[in-house]
């Protein structure tokens, strides 16, 4: 059943990238040690160009969701996985409650920009690098 | 109360003012609780939190209009609330006190593999390739005017279901 594979897929690749946010985001938690979250944000940052590359590289499919196995697995799985809003939402929610309002505010703009910046920079690497006629 | 403002009130959770909001994810990296504990809590957490996005999106397919998003905004701001209700529901003084790695497999698995800041990026931004740049604009705006609140109406019920209001 191929539809049973696919959510296998994105199972395994949400568990792979659930995993890589976690650990990458302590550790930069880690050596930062204040106040701002800038782990999620590099999670979030990096893991918004791959997906952008991915997308360019693959040939820009759009993002209608597929039965491609590598679309699943990549995709939906470990890069959508890999990113996290919540952790966002969460850290922007705590700066406010304790009075940190700029940090916050820097934290919302630097998020939404960042991540749309890196997903048209990766997209725009993605299609020049990959395989297909590029544009 | 500070106490209540900790990520987690036992032994070696750090206090005091320097406690970075991300302790509210991260905060038992360090406890007794073993590493490989929370590790699986996270991954499978993080299996499930995809598999239900990815179900979202599947089922958000037939309510498509104008090519907005909604799969993924729907995702975002449900695990944008469920990350506030269970950051407050499980501290030690709430309503459901959870050890460590049942607030990894929940914050930090469910809703980190439920929520996506990467594809939202980049369907944003394919609907402006798309020349839908409203339909762009509303995205972002409706992500912005969401996501936060979304996670503060989760924490302030969470934090509302104490069951001593000893605050």
């Amino acid at each position: 059943m191929s539809g049973l594979i696919g959510l296998l897929l994105v199972a395994v690749g949400g568990a792979g990238g659930g995993l890589l946010r976690y650990l990458l985001s302590v550790a930069v938690d880690q050596r930062t040690a204040g106040v701002s979250p800038w782990g999620t944000l590099l999670v979030n940052v990096s893991g918004a160009f791959l997906l952008g590359f991915l997308m360019g590289w693959m040939g820009f499919p759009v993002l209608t969701p597929t039965d491609s196995h590598v679309w699943l697995l990549l995709v939906v799985g470990v890069l959508g996985s890999y990113t996290t809003v919540s952790s966002f939402s969460l850290q922007t929610l705590v700066l406010l409650e304790e009075g940190h309002v700029g940090r916050a505010g820097w934290n919302v703009l630097l998020s939404f920009g960042l991540c749309l910046l890196a997903a048209a920079v990766g997209l725009a690497s993605g299609v020049g690098l990959g395989p297909g006629p590029a544009a | 109360m500070s106490r209540a403002r900790e990520g987690r009130g036992g032994g070696q959770a750090r206090q005091g003012p320097g406690t970075s909001p991300t302790d509210r994810c991260h905060d038992t990296v360090r406890s007794r609780e073993g590493h490989g504990a929370i590790l699986v809590a996270v991954a499978v957490g993080s299996a499930v939190g995809a598999v239900l996005r990815y179900g979202i999106g599947v089922g958000a397919i037939h309510l498509a209009t104008g090519g907005f998003p909604w799969g993924t905004l729907v995702a975002n701001v449900a695990g944008s609330f469920v990350i506030g209700a269970a950051a407050t529901l499980t501290l030690p003084d709430g309503r459901m006190p959870a050890r460590p790695a049942v607030r990894h497999f929940v914050m930090v698995g469910v809703c980190g593999g439920l929520t996506t800041f990467s594809i939202f990026s980049v369907e944003t931004l394919a609907l402006l390739q798309a020349g839908l740049g409203r339909v762009a604009g509303a995205n972002l705006l409706a992500s912005l005017l969401l996501w936060v609140p979304a996670a503060w109406v989760g924490s302030r019920m969470g934090r509302s279901l104490r069951p001593s209001a000893d605050g």
